[in-house]
């Protein structure tokens, strides 16, 4: 590069920072006038969720664009609107899925309404992607008659400083799953509570004697994504004592006894005694694989949201294709993640759950903030929530749903009843996402084979780096 | 460029304006190319120069409001023992599947092709083409089938069932399937490059008794070191920045075969760190440039 050409990109540069937010000036705009287009001839607005036709999610696709479109767009004619909605499906991976929304969200374009992570909230709250609803509809937002309905916990799951920032889809919970049949081959008992840590590794040796078995799945690693910190090493840690992040000191946990724990406890699964597989923390499809091995019968126990249970291995090909299970009702137990010893989970408890969940939310630039709530309150309307249930059952945010519905499944009805009571949440904490990003990685190289201490202190610099250490315990 | 060598005032005559154009006109003429160039190479360069020095997030409170860091970023990245290992692993990938792979593979194939039966090889041609011109992502969907751990291609003949070939041995599949997707260009190259050796110079070297290996060395290279040279430095680049090792691997399983494009997809869009990540697409950039310009001097001193 010739010197002139130098000053030229140096000019350029500075002339970009005098200018402070070359990128990120689109938050300035906020929401706008929430009034905005209300009598529009014509509307159009966009849904996008991780569902498509016949294949991810299928049915809530399907709930979409047969059930839900039609009749929405029938409602607004009757009161005189003219609303056309379309359906973005999609069907990816979950995390891929958050960095398209994401993308699309920071261009300022996005879908109109879409779905959000209770644990993703003040990300995105803090990038302007989401904003209250009352900011973007007006205080109707807060007179909905709908949130008589939902239960605190659950609207907590949607707000940030008592703001509602979306309208609640539902709340699972994390329990172990395991295959009766195997069971009773390996001599263990049809009806299985453990009650530590050590009980599941004794049912896993039990289990390890059977040929072509796969004792246990504790979700480990990167290619899991949300699915190693949700379904294995939150659960451990609560187990252990902890909640990885304190939101009344606002402390993450660094190398601290707990953490040290939950990695041990992957230890002795995968490498010590081997009762996991490793390479199927490996695998970019790991997640898959595991729910193929659990609907032929090939392991025996798994850790997984009622998720599992509803739309993996149900019994209803439709809903399940390939990995559902015509006898699950006999052959699928299910019992709580215990604590690491009675008495040692987080606030004592002896059993304990993660909970995910969220809600579906309005684009702060919608070009029509009035019929986008029309249709996000149509939608979480009592006839809809069991329109998209269908023939399945799932613990929705809607307690007279709930009652009605949870009747038909034992399963649900013992998550709502047992697991929901003492479960936790994923911290709405902006870096959350990042540090579940290390826990990942940490949980991925104990079972990779490094030790405990040298994983734990390379963690806690990670954190450390992210949100300073007046932010981390360890001890 | 010899002419480079004698004193700038003659260069100025009348002999350099060959089309007649005159100045004015002459950049008149370039001014279209300049500014697509401009707006599609030099502004994003610097864009991303600027977005370097930024704490710059996907989502969270610096995709609103991004903090001036300066150097920090750069610092960051070359302090990183991830970046150090995929610098390494890209190097390693580069050398492997590109430099050494393609290269020898493409020329192997086309010394032989030359005197084969023509319909061995129109078919041969064909073939290597196909893993040529297929999409990348039809391409890897192949793969995955082959490679595949429960039901793979591979392991169904060799009879080694639950083999893991992506998870035991990711830098060697990525650059097997780079030598066997990238080969295609060498071999149509120095196809090409073999048909400009005279057969009289090879005859020659026959009649007075070369081997094969002394042919190749004293008559064919010397005649084709311009095509290797420039066969080498685009392939070193394309493999350089090439994505599909990541739609195979994954960049794994613990970042083993995470090369230079596959980090910088991976912090800036799955970890979100889009600031951090346009500071390592610098650093990319930086060494391509510092690759060409090695080959360029390299040919250059070959032409003087």
């Amino acid at each position: 590069m010739s010197s002139r050409r130098v000053v030229a990109a140096a000019v350029l540069v500075t002339a970009c920072l005098t200018v402070t937010s070359c990128v990120g000036a689109k938050k300035a705009a906020g929401p706008g006038d929430p009034q905005r287009n209300a009598n529009a001839a014509h509307a159009t607005l966009t849904i996008s969720t991780n569902a498509i036709s016949g294949g991810k999610n299928a049915q809530e696709a399907d709930w979409i664009t047969k059930e839900l479109i039609p009749a929405f767009e029938k409602a607004e004619k009757a009161k005189g609107k003219n609303v056309t909605v379309t359906y973005q499906a999609n069907g990816i991976d979950d995390a891929k899925y958050g960095e398209k929304l994401e993308l699309s969200l920071k261009a300022g374009g996005g879908p109109d309404i879409y779905v959000i992570g209770g644990d993703s909230l003040s990300k995105y709250a803090a990038a302007g992607y989401i904003a209250p609803l009352e900011t973007i509809v007006g205080p109707k937002a807060n007179d909905w008659p709908g949130w008589k309905q939902v239960d605190a916990p659950v609207k907590k799951n949607v707000s940030l400083n008592g703001k509602y920032y979306g309208v609640p889809t539902g709340v699972d919970g994390r329990v172990l799953f395991y295959n009766r049949k195997l069971f009773a081959k390996a001599g263990l008992p049809a009806t299985w509570q453990p009650t530590s840590w050590a009980d599941i590794l004794a049912a896993g040796r039990k289990l390890a004697k059977l040929p072509g078995v796969t004792p246990i799945q504790v979700d480990a690693g990167t290619p899991m994504g949300e699915a190693t910190t949700m379904q294995g090493f939150l659960p451990l840690l609560a187990g252990a004592g902890a909640e990885i992040y304190d939101a009344k000191t606002h402390k993450y946990q660094g190398d601290t006894k707990a953490l040290r724990d939950a990695l041990g406890f992957y230890r002795t699964l995968y490498r010590t005694a081997k009762l996991g597989d490793p390479k199927l923390q490996q695998d970019p499809n790991g997640r898959d694989e595991s729910f193929t091995e659990f609907s032929q019968g090939k392991l025996g126990i798994i850790g997984e949201s009622d998720y599992l249970w509803r739309s993996i291995v149900c019994p209803t090909k439709s809903v399940c294709n390939a990995t559902s299970m015509p006898d699950r009702d006999k052959t699928v137990g299910y019992a709580m993640i215990p604590a690491e010893r009675p008495g040692t989970g987080v606030g004592g408890q002896d059993f304990v759950s993660m909970s995910g969940g969220g809600g579906f939310t309005i684009n702060p630039h919608t070009k029509y903030p009035q019929q986008a709530w029309d249709l996000l309150t149509f939608m979480r309307s009592a006839t809809q929530i069991k329109a998209q249930l269908g023939s399945t059952v799932q613990i929705t945010a809607n307690k007279q749903v709930n009652d009605e519905i949870l009747a038909r499944d034992p399963a649900l009805k013992y998550i709502a009843d047992k697991v929901i009571p003492i479960t936790r949440f994923r911290p709405s904490e902006e870096h959350y996402g990042a540090v579940g990003a290390l826990l990942e990685e940490a949980t991925g190289q104990v079972v990779a084979g490094k030790s405990i201490d040298e994983v734990a202190q390379a963690y806690e610099r990670g954190v450390v780096k992210l949100v300073g250490a007046n932010h981390v315990t360890s001890d | 460029m010899s002419a480079r060598t004698t004193s700038p005032r003659t260069e100025r005559g009348p002999a350099t304006d060959v089309a007649g154009l005159g100045t004015g006109r002459a950049l008149l003429f370039v001014l279209p190319a300049l500014a697509l160039i401009g707006a599609f190479l030099v502004f994003p360069a610097l864009w991303t120069l600027y977005l370097g020095v930024l704490k710059y997030d996907l989502a969270g409170s610096n995709a609103a409001a991004p903090q001036f860091v300066g150097l920090g970023n750069y610092l960051d990245a070359l302090t990183d023992p991830r970046f150090g290992n995929a610098l390494v692993l890209t190097v390693a990938f580069v050398g492997l599947s590109a430099v050494l792979g393609q290269n020898v593979l493409g020329f192997l194939l086309a010394v032989v092709l030359r005197d084969a039966v023509s319909w061995v090889r129109g078919t041969v041609n064909a073939v290597v083409l196909l893993a040529w011109i297929l999409p990348g992502t039809v391409v890897v969907f192949l793969w995955q089938a082959l490679l595949d751990r429960g039901g793979g291609t591979l392991n169904a003949i060799l009879g080694t069932p639950g083999a893991a070939w992506t998870l035991d041995h990711p830098l060697a599949t990525i650059v097997v399937f780079n030598v066997w997707r990238g080969t295609a260009f060498s071999m149509l190259l120095y196809s090409a490059a073999l048909g400009a050796v005279p057969r009289s110079q090879l005859e020659t070297a026959r009649t007075y008794g070369a081997g094969p290996l002394r042919t190749l060395c004293d008559v064919v290279l010397p005649h084709i070191r311009g095509h290797i040279l420039t066969n080498t430095l685009l392939i070193t680049l394309w493999t350089f920045n090439d994505f599909a090792p990541y739609m195979l691997t994954g960049g794994g399983p613990d970042h083993r075969s995470e090369t230079l494009p596959v980090y910088v997809y991976r912090t800036s869009i799955e970890g979100g760190a889009l600031g951090y990540g346009s500071a390592i697409s610098l650093i990319m950039l930086v060494i391509n440039l510092v690759i060409a310009l090695v080959y360029l001097r390299l040919l250059r001193r070959r032409s003087a």
